[in-house]
């Protein structure tokens, strides 16, 4: 069988169907939401920067940017794919705090906000959040597989973990 | 100067004169630091998106050391020094004096991450230097981070101040390069300043160019 990966770059999203994967790379203070349809088999992977789109001085953003607007856009893409709402479930991983020395306040934190933010989005929409690994101080690359649900975490010289 | 069009070819020549100064100051403080000629190319200045701003890093995935600083005062930006593994181990061996050290095998030594941290410092501090004298602006960087990650993590989270605003940036890219001729291209570090939005006013205003 062909093994297929999208790739997600940066403020970016994709929706996939099994057996295609779906992978971000490069994750710091930013953090990579799939959520899926575990029937279906469908996966969205957004590569969230900021928690907040009121935050956007300019209008005019990409909705995966922004972790409010990321977590509808892929619910909305989702939908569309057919799946259905009350099965969507979450996995998140990323929100690193990557510098020791955190020189502005817009810049404090910005991770943990991230995560924060997709948290208290998930709750609004009622979608549960099934695992997450966030926080720490490195860079991750992930990869959601929509046939087995697991979410493949690699981090610099650390072992591959899945979640 | 929030749009990007109101760029001309001009404010592009004065920026990579910036570079021009900054790196080579840096590139000379380096050459005395380790006892060998560093030669720079000239510099380049560019309108990127994210994307591609990691893509000049080195990608995504690729790991890196970099040195991460925020400038503030009369302008306001984000810094980079990035080096390939191997390059960074090459210059904390010679500096140290051990020949184990190694980025690529962790994990680092103390005494051999210190004097990276130095170095990234001595190479920021020297083009900072440099900038604030020819535009005489008051320039306050922050304390640099070190990092040895994935270019894409770092870049994106050094990059949060400007993302509120745009997804663009502008930066003055200057490369790095050894002078030995038989591999006189090859590529040994970049200098990545990236002012915020709000900071190009503020430079071309301060060297006399007109907006």
């Amino acid at each position: 069988m062909i093994n297929l990966v999208e790739k997600v770059s940066i403020a970016d999203m994709k929706i996939v169907h099994s057996p295609t994967k779906v992978r971000t790379s490069g994750l710091g203070s930013c953090v990579g939401v799939v959520l899926y349809d575990d029937v279906l088999k469908v996966a969205g992977l957004a590569h969230v920067m900021l928690p907040d789109s009121s935050l956007a001085r300019n209008k005019q953003f990409h909705p995966a940017k922004f972790a409010d607007t990321a977590i509808t856009a892929l619910l909305d893409g989702l939908l569309l794919a057919g799946a259905s709402q009350n099965r969507i479930q979450a996995k998140i991983a990323g929100g690193s705090q990557m510098f020791q020395f955190t020189p502005t306040s817009n810049q404090m934190r910005i991770g943990p906000r991230n995560v924060e933010a997709i948290k208290e989005m998930l709750q609004t929409l009622k979608i549960k959040l099934v695992a997450e690994d966030t926080g720490g101080h490195s860079g991750r690359t992930i990869e959601f597989d929509p046939e087995t649900n697991m979410l493949l975490i690699k981090t610099v010289n650390q072992e591959t973990k899945e979640i | 100067m929030d749009n990007k069009s109101n760029i001309t070819e001009f404010h592009i020549d004065v920026l990579k004169e910036i570079g021009n100064i900054g790196a080579g100051n840096a590139a000379t403080a380096l050459s005395n630091l380790i006892g060998k000629p560093i030669d720079m190319k000239v510099p380049t200045v560019k309108i990127v998106t994210f994307d591609e701003m990691i893509e000049l890093a080195g990608g995504y995935e690729n790991i890196v050391t970099a040195v991460f600083l925020r400038v503030e005062g009369d302008i306001s930006g984000s810094m980079f020094v990035v080096l390939p593994l191997e390059q960074a181990t090459k210059y904390v061996q010679t500096l140290t004096g051990d020949t184990a050290f190694s980025f690529e095998n962790p994990p680092y030594s103390e005494i051999g991450l210190s004097s990276m941290q130095e170095l990234g410092n001595i190479l920021a501090g020297s083009y900072l230097t440099a900038l604030s004298d020819f535009t005489s602006l008051n320039l306050m960087p922050s304390i640099p981070s070190l990092n040895v990650d994935m270019a894409g993590a770092i870049i994106s989270s050094g990059i949060i101040e400007l993302s509120q605003t745009q997804d663009y940036a502008i930066v003055i890219d200057t490369a790095l390069r050894e002078e030995i001729k038989e591999v006189s291209n090859t590529v040994k570090g970049h200098f990545f300043l990236l002012p915020d939005p709000d900071s190009f006013d503020h430079i071309f205003r301060s060297l006399g160019v007109e907006i």
